[in-house]
């Protein structure tokens, strides 16, 4: 059975800090080329195929900004 | 699979708790600050207590913390936060209290207080934040600065000679009687941030049994006080803070 997830970003409030991509196992997230309002690189989905929903993101994020979707496949 | 289809309220297994207030917080990107409120934010929904208890704000870069979590909040004079965390218990003993404090408020100018709250095992949560640095003001040493370690006011790195040796704080505190849970966590990595959430929510239910001073150091980072980025910070508190700091209970009875 696999795991499938994605993540949504709430780029308006992500700091780009780059502490969910230094901690992602899947290297599905990276901080994008385009700057929010306040000027900060905010975290997408690079590889959104290759995600797993295990939250590790989100566990570590300070600014609480991902939410973690999971499906069994 | 279509992510649109993955996306769906059903499949949610990971989001932001709603003991966290929607203010966008004032710290600085990749501050461990965050992290830590997050954690009392979802330990507090967890347990189902956010209506009975109360936080003690401390002076430092925390003290807007209770800007960002939607429960009582007191904010002490610098230090003093124990203090004020003996009073509120004593007054509302069904309530549960924690303090939030950092290293240069609880460790150096707070020292007394936290001694003899501890010493008298007053029945509250302390939260110790030890990055080793004053971040507030821009930097300078603290009394848990390490030996070397370069900060505004040591430019030439800490030489115990002039400026002593940095300060275990908490294996002194562990020595207390009164407290009865004594641990050091950090929250670098989903493992050790998942690890200091346990901590956390055993010092509230220890709180709740009635059972003396829990206190949970987290060894944290302030990658602008360390002039690193937030990854490069993470990886330096690994080797250098880990060695003097180790990880680990000190005391659970």
């Amino acid at each position: 059975m696999a795991l499938k997830g994605a993540i949504v970003v709430d780029n308006e409030r992500c700091k780009g800090c780059g502490v969910c991509v230094a901690n992602c196992p899947t290297n599905t997230i990276a901080l994008a080329q385009e700057v929010n309002g306040k000027g900060y690189n905010f975290a997408y989905m690079a590889n959104p195929d290759t995600c797993t929903g295990c939250t590790n993101c989100a566990t570590v994020c300070p600014d609480a900004v991902i939410t973690v979707y999971r499906v069994k496949i | 699979m279509d992510i649109k289809d993955i996306i769906k309220p059903e499949n949610k297994v990971y989001g932001r708790t709603p003991v966290l207030k929607d203010n966008v917080m004032h710290y600085c990107p990749g501050c461990s600050h965050g992290t830590v409120h997050k954690l009392i934010a979802e330990v507090i929904e967890e347990m189902g207590i956010q209506d009975k208890t109360i936080g003690i704000s401390p002076v430092g870069c925390s003290v807007f913390a209770y800007n960002y979590l939607d429960i009582d909040w007191q904010q002490a004079a610098h230090g003093r936060a124990p203090a004020l965390a003996t009073a509120t218990k004593r007054l509302n003993p069904d309530k549960y209290v924690f303090t939030y404090q950092g290293d240069g408020d609880l460790a150096s100018i707070g020292c007394a207080e936290i001694m003899h709250a501890c010493s008298r095992g007053e029945n509250i949560v302390v939260i110790f934040i030890n990055n080793a640095i004053y971040g507030m003001t821009g930097g300078q040493m603290a009394p848990t600065t390490l030996l070397g370690m370069v900060t505004a006011t040591t430019p030439y790195g800490r030489d115990p000679k002039l400026n002593g040796f940095p300060l275990k704080i908490t294996e002194l505190i562990a020595q207390l009687e009164g407290t009865c849970y004594v641990t050091r966590q950090s929250v670098q990595n989903p493992a050790s941030a998942r690890k200091a959430k346990k901590a956390i929510r055993k010092a509230f239910e220890n709180s709740a049994m009635g059972k003396g001073t829990s206190f949970v150091e987290i060894v944290a980072t302030c990658n602008s006080g360390w002039k690193m980025s937030p990854v490069k910070a993470n990886k330096w508190m690994e080797e250098n803070m880990f060695p003097f700091y180790p990880l680990g209970d000190m005391k659970d009875r």
